[in-house]
């Protein structure tokens, strides 16, 4: 007897959701990232009106000055859902593991003279304390903010502030062997030291801002724009300089999620921008009315990190935030 | 013609649709058919997949040597550097 095994092929009728076909305008099959943002935003059905306002839906497109006729379009080009996302982190925290072990077991950190390790404790670790109200701050956007697309992206923004204050609160307890000193010694500089206190009190602003992109723009685009080339690059150029160069393999992290994080909030306001006028000039006035502000509380903070290179540290900063800006055609 | 044919059959799950559409999008003259789990593409000459043309569409930097995890199969000769990689027949 003659056995015939023959292939069948079955072809789907429908290779993605329709909302997904909605919003790309065909039948193509979409990528996890579009089948698991597009269509997610609650839209209707709301039976209460939040307590907070009278006005508003629970979740409410007019939470901003921003206006978009379509709230999707804000993706992120990294293309975070929650699994793509989690894989991401759990290989860059295996790489950051390493090279904490690797710095510990060489003892490097005893060989930080006494003068780069007090400005690292009193400059460097009270970024945790920034990197907490960035936390406060994204939550935030990601409670008020509309659309799954953006509101996902600043969830996970979140939980990343949160990592990285950890990797800075390790650096913290690595210097003074787990006894959690110098983590005192920063919050007392955060706290009162004349350095920090015009940081703290914008910081503290930000935390009461009411619009959610205005926030956005504050936080993700300007003062991380200005504190992460400061503090990552020029600060971190300083410490290798000296020969240090286990601050760089322990911040390694923050430089590399700093690159991904412009990809992210680069591309939201060039769509954003380029949605309309309007919009455009709002981000603008957002812009030109945080930078100053943000520039001049860097100030004293940079003053004390890189002494006479405060200025070429700043302007660097400025330099490479003015270039983003310029490309996504906003200024 | 038919002597001088590419081909390069990829798995049909996530991972390789970001593949699967550059070549599409690099690939005029790429005929892609679909087998149960399987994605055929054939092309005539040459067949080329360019490591920027996938990381767009992947949103992270990819390696080309990464497509032999996705590859089932393939025809012509590999022409492979860190930018693309090609198959040719000439």
């Amino acid at each position: 007897m003659q056995v015939d095994i023959k292939s069948l092929s079955i072809k789907p009728l429908r290779n993605t959701f329709d909302q997904v076909v909605r919003f790309t305008g065909s039948d193509k099959s979409a990528s996890r990232y579009l089948e698991a943002t597009i269509g997610v935003q609650p839209e209707v059905n709301f039976h209460y009106k939040p307590l907070w306002s009278k006005n508003r839906d629970l979740y409410d497109k007019e939470n901003t000055l921003i206006v978009m006729s379509d709230w999707y379009r804000l993706l992120d080009p990294r293309q975070y859902y929650y699994g793509a996302w989690t894989i991401a982190r759990s290989k860059q925290q295996d790489a950051a593991e390493r090279n904490f072990s690797f710095v510990e077991k060489r003892n490097m950190l005893e060989a930080i003279p006494a003068d780069l390790r007090d400005k690292i404790i009193t400059t460097f670790l009270p970024l945790r304390h920034m990197e907490y109200a960035a936390n406060l701050n994204n939550t935030y956007m990601s409670a008020y903010g509309y659309g799954v697309s953006i509101t996902q992206a600043a969830s996970m923004c979140a939980m990343d502030r949160l990592g990285i204050a950890q990797y800075i609160t390790r650096i913290g307890l690595m210097l003074d062997g787990n006894s959690g000193d110098t983590l005192k010694t920063a919050k007392a500089a955060w706290q009162n030291s004349p350095a920090w206190q015009p940081m703290r009190e914008l910081t503290e602003n930000m935390l009461t801002t009411e619009d959610w992109f205005e926030l956005f723009v504050a936080q993700n685009i300007v003062l991380d724009g200005l504190v992460y080339p400061l503090m990552y690059q020029s600060f971190g150029d300083l410490t290798s300089a000296s020969g240090q160069t286990s601050f760089a393999m322990m911040t390694e992290f923050m430089s590399e999620w700093f690159d991904e994080h412009v990809r992210w909030t680069d591309n939201i306001i060039k769509v954003a921008a380029a949605e309309s006028d309007s919009n455009k000039a709002q981000l603008g006035k957002w812009i030109q009315q945080w930078q100053p502000q943000i520039l001049q509380a860097l100030q004293p903070v940079a003053q004390q990190a890189l002494g006479s290179a405060a200025q070429a540290g700043l302007d660097a900063a400025v330099a490479h935030l003015s270039a983003r800006l310029n490309k996504v055609g906003i200024n | 013609m038919s002597d001088k044919m590419v081909f390069l059959a990829l798995q049909d799950n996530e991972d390789a649709r970001p593949i699967r559409e550059a070549i599409e999008a690099d690939n005029p003259l790429a005929v892609i058919s679909q087998y149960p789990g399987v994605y055929k593409i054939d092309a005539p000459g040459r067949l080329v997949v360019n490591r920027e043309s996938v990381e767009e569409r992947l949103g992270r930097a990819w390696n080309p040597q990464d497509i032999h995890l996705l590859l089932v199969s393939l025809s012509g000769n590999i022409d492979e550097t860190e930018d693309y990689f090609a198959l040719e027949r000439t």
